[in-house]
């Protein structure tokens, strides 16, 4: 495949107004790249694997940045970069785990322009696809990973169909754990979209990896206020602490009434196409307390029912492990 | 050859050249798309090292390119050109980007600092420089200009870091000869720790 130095030539749009987004991202359809920090977007570019006829950076929008309280909860505008996440108190002290996810991406550098938008809304990272093979994912009809020499060692342990990529963000755990709320809008209106039905696995939608529809742009996402405050658990295992993408993570909330666990999310990332709720791990962990014994208990749950491909199947005792630890009194 | 026409000056003469030939070029193209609201205009002015510069730039180019081969300006290196190695780090408003991943047209009215920005108008090295050259931080050198753009964007935040957030704070530059800890110890000798 030719790499190429420079960026191919796409006019760009620079609006500052959402509604001059909105007609853009209408007049454009599918052809229109919306532009947060870029970073899941240049390398699609520099390799011609995607071709956009506009880029539509929304970066120049005011009303599209900034964490803001509301009534139950915070509202995070989608340009808002996660090294702001990051550093808000806010966040810090109510919703740490998605500071703690946010912290995890990339590096300091793509941090710094990265945005949650994008980060949510960015695509797979699997590398038959990325290389603009023409996979099912593509558009065509094979899956270069799940093949006898296929190389997947990151890819999906759940959910697969046809496609075997795995959902590549940090943040998406957290954001389904917390229960957020994904606001879209068009020209026609707006949409909420709980974080779960956000992200969509490839049995649903083959060629996307979120419900937002070509003439959509996310523009903020809701942290509601239930689990503000509650014990929070992440990591995210990666073959490099830097940039590299998660093996496996997990995003956990839990309220406790003194040590006993009353309810809990438990999410992986890098497991499945979506972020993956362990449910049965959730309902066996109501009413127990945080212990070894428990983390034993509940990491057997974990992994049922995973399907594993040729060179995936170190997940397993992984996702299980991770469990075991969300649990360490 | 003339023995002072070094490599360096003759690849500026070229970029000089090809400029003035390029930013003829494009203007017509341009205006097609200038009746979209948001279209972006290609002669823009940029903020770089505290000076103004009047550059002719495509929609869709990098900073790393626009400073490289557009203003001569080739101490911000290319090296994997994807945001994944560092080489091309610079300051835009005291923040630490990867130039190669960044578009010159979202950089307009903010102030961006190369590694030809650092040392002072009378030729002192930049106390992050000074420290790197004392503590033998540049093997091949290749990492180094990002290296230091990244040290002085942590220092500017935090003057005194600890060992562990200047770990951190580099994270983000690969270093092939794997120099990490001399840069470290640059790091530390820059904000005085040792």
């Amino acid at each position: 495949m030719p790499s190429y130095d420079v960026m191919p030539d796409v006019p760009l749009f620079q609006p500052a107004e959402i509604g001059d987004a909105l007609n853009l991202v209408e007049q454009f359809g599918k052809g229109g790249w919306v532009l947060g920090g870029g970073q899941d977007t240049y390398g699609w570019l520099k390799d011609r694997a995607k071709q956009p006829t506009a880029l539509i950076d929304l970066n120049g929008i005011e009303a599209l940045h900034g964490i803001r309280q509301t009534d139950d909860g915070l509202e995070i505008g989608a340009t808002t970069t996660l090294r702001e996440i990051i550093a808000n108190p806010l966040i810090k002290r109510d919703y740490e785990l998605l500071a703690s996810a946010a912290s995890r991406v990339a590096s300091p550098q793509i941090r710094n322009v990265g945005t949650l938008g994008g980060n949510v809304g960015q695509d797979a990272r699997c590398w038959y696809y990325r290389r603009g093979l023409a996979c099912y994912r593509a558009g065509g009809n094979l899956c270069y990973a799940d093949s006898p020499q296929g190389m997947n060692r990151e890819h999906a342990l759940f959910d697969a169909s046809r496609c075997v990529a795995v959902s590549p963000s940090d943040t998406a755990t957290a954001l389904v754990a917390l229960q957020a709320t994904m606001i879209a809008r068009s020209v026609n209106g707006r949409r909420e979209i709980a974080a779960e039905d956000f992200f969509v696995g490839p049995a649903t939608h083959i060629t996307n990896m979120t419900s937002l529809e070509p003439d959509e742009i996310l523009t903020a996402v809701r942290i509601p206020s239930h689990w503000a405050g509650s014990r929070f658990y992440f990591e995210k295992v990666a073959d490099r602490d830097v940039w590299d993408f998660a093996l496996v993570s997990i995003a956990v909330v839990m309220t406790m009434d003194g040590d006993t666990i009353t309810n809990s999310r438990f999410v992986c990332g890098g497991v499945a196409c979506t972020p993956y709720r362990l449910h049965d791990v959730e309902n066996a962990a109501r009413g127990r307390t945080l212990s070894d014994e428990s983390g034993d208990a509940l990491a057997a749950l974990a992994s049922q029912g995973a399907k594993p491909l040729n060179y995936n199947h170190f997940k397993i005792p992984l996702m299980e492990n991770l469990v075991r630890r969300a649990m360490r009194g | 050859m003339n023995p002072n026409l070094s490599r360096r000056h003759f690849i500026k003469a070229v970029i000089a050249s090809s400029v003035a030939a390029a930013s003829h070029a494009g203007i017509q193209s341009a205006s097609a798309v200038e009746r979209h609201r948001g279209a972006v205009e290609r002669l823009i002015s940029l903020n770089i090292n505290g000076r103004t510069r009047r550059v002719d730039v495509l929609p869709q180019e990098t900073l790393a390119h626009t400073l490289r081969y557009k203003l001569g300006m080739t101490g911000t290196k290319i090296g994997c050109n994807r945001g994944e190695c560092g080489a091309c780090t610079v300051l835009i408003n005291d923040i630490a980007h990867y130039a190669c991943s960044t578009l010159t047209h979202s950089v307009r009215a903010r102030a961006v600092l190369t590694i030809e920005g650092l040392q002072s108008t009378d030729g002192t090295l930049h106390p992050v420089q000074q420290a790197f050259i004392d503590e033998l931080g540049p093997q091949c050198g290749f990492c180094t200009p990002g290296q230091a753009m990244s040290a002085v964007a942590l220092l500017k935040e935090n003057p005194k870091p600890s060992r562990e957030e200047a770990r951190q704070a580099l994270s983000g530059n690969i270093c092939r000869c794997g120099a990490y800890d001399h840069y470290l110890n640059g790091v530390m000798r820059a904000s005085g720790q040792s």
